[in-house]
């Protein structure tokens, strides 16, 4: 199974999201004195949006700093959006923006902490990745 | 001894979710002058006289909520503000909450008759289910009211009794008909979705400050007070909805916006899945291209892994 990174502001979303997941993952810190977690295997990336109405400032900023090494990008294999659908067009943008940016595929969306059933696809889904990430490199 | 008079700075932070918020509302600032209403004239006109006397009420049971946030929901939260950019930014909320209610009257001026309109304001100061929520609302915004138990009344108000109503004009737009009435509540739902989300952050925050026994209390306290307002929605649901048939469609809609108020708490969800399956014409209306491809389920060779690009942050900003 592909590791899990993750970012989640202070409201915490993104992180209960990823607690009742039960999976081993990564949390990308904060605040910019805090050191980034040590990656060295495939990965995929959980990341929530903050977009204004025009879709500016999709990706948060720790995200952009985390992605902008090129050894951490090479091993991402796929991105996980959160969002709320109530945004409209710019609904778990971050995803897109790093799906276009990296390459990479978004696996799934949620909204806010996920439903249940964004919990089950989840779970499976990255159990059903194992393996395909490489296939097509 | 005399309080020394404070001037805001927003160059110390307490909490930075203060400045994403005001950033995030400021630059989302809109009028209803903006959009096109009169565009929509026309297609009022091919409505049946029930439904346009639906989406009057309708309309005036979202501007009597946005009333009740505006002049008391949102100002009686700022005495509570932990933060003094906090209470700027319920300043904000409060005002954009008087935008809301402004722009039903323009959508009104626009394509009714005033009669019409007057029969509907009428109808809203009489109807039991309207003013039996906006009680229950009002009770916990009250003077002395619990601060904690205030922001959960705010959060419902904001993150779920709106939906019965936002339900219509997202129906009417899956049709095509009042598209450009559906742009303008479209940043309304926007608006409202930010103010959710804030004041159920800071109720985590204040949650973080009391004991165990406190936090029970809470929790069963919003657990109720949800129950008692879903109980209220769904005559009121069946009250406007069952003349066209909608009554089960909007109910899915209701239980699936209860869920994601409660997680603006920071709770569980009440309603099951089975329940909360929004049509998904209600879901793209609200958000195009929202639907999940089940990437996951693919084969796995629909995609190629490119080379990935040198990125700097200024490449991510859009």
């Amino acid at each position: 199974m592909a590791g899990l990174a993750y970012y989640s502001s202070a409201s915490g979303n993104t992180a209960r999201f990823v607690a009742r997941l039960g999976l081993p993952a990564l949390r990308i810190p904060i605040a910019p004195a805090h050191p980034m977690p040590a990656i060295d295997a495939p990965f995929v990336l959980i990341c929530p949006t903050y977009a204004d109405g025009e879709g500016r400032g999709a990706v948060p900023k720790a995200v952009i700093r985390f992605l902008n090494d090129p050894r951490r990008r090479a091993l991402l294999r796929g991105v996980i959006g959160a969002g709320n659908r109530n945004f409209g067009a710019t609904y778990a943008l971050a995803a897109r923006v790093i799906a276009d940016k990296c390459t990479v595929p978004i696996l799934w969306r949620f909204e806010l902490a996920g439903t249940d059933t964004d919990i089950q696809k989840v779970r499976a889904g990255l159990q059903h990745f194992r393996g395909l990430e490489c296939l097509t490199v | 001894m005399q309080t020394v008079a404070r001037a805001i700075n927003w160059n110390r932070l307490d909490d930075d979710k203060d400045l994403e918020v005001w950033n995030r509302l400021t630059v989302n600032f809109w009028l209803p002058e903006k959009v096109p209403l009169s565009n929509d004239v026309q297609s009022w006109g091919t409505l049946r006289p029930a439904e346009r006397e639906l989406t009057i009420r309708v309309f005036t049971g979202l501007t009597l909520l946005d009333t009740v946030q505006n002049i008391v929901g949102a100002p009686s939260l700022m005495p509570d503000a932990i933060t003094p950019h906090e209470e700027a930014v319920l300043s904000n909320i409060a005002f954009m909450e008087a935008v809301h209610a402004r722009s039903y009257s323009s959508i009104f001026s626009t394509l009714c008759l005033t009669k019409e309109v007057d029969e509907a304001f009428r109808w809203a100061e009489e109807n039991p289910h309207l003013q039996a929520k906006a009680r229950l609302i009002l009770e916990e915004y009250k003077a002395g009211a619990d601060p904690l138990k205030r922001k959960i009344a705010s959060v419902f108000l904001e993150s779920f009794l709106f939906y019965s109503g936002f339900y219509l004009p997202m129906y009417w737009s899956s049709r095509a008909k009042l598209t450009n009435t559906a742009d303008l509540i479209r940043l309304i739902i926007r608006d409202e979705a930010v103010h959710g989300y804030y004041v159920g952050y800071k109720f985590q925050r204040g949650l973080e400050r009391v004991g165990e026994a406190r936090r029970a209390e809470l929790k069963d306290f919003a657990f109720s007070l949800m129950f008692e307002l879903y109980d209220i929605e769904q005559r009121y649901t069946a009250e406007l909805y069952d003349g066209i048939g909608l009554t089960e469609d909007v109910k899915a809609f209701l239980h699936y916006n209860a869920n994601k108020a409660l997680q603006n708490l920071g709770y569980e969800a009440l309603f099951p899945a089975q329940v909360c399956e929004v049509n998904p014409a209600i879901l793209a209306a609200l958000s195009p291209d929202s639907e999940n491809h089940d990437f996951f389920s693919g084969s796995g060779s629909s995609y190629v892994i490119g080379k990935a690009v040198a990125t700097e942050d200024e490449d991510w900003d859009f």
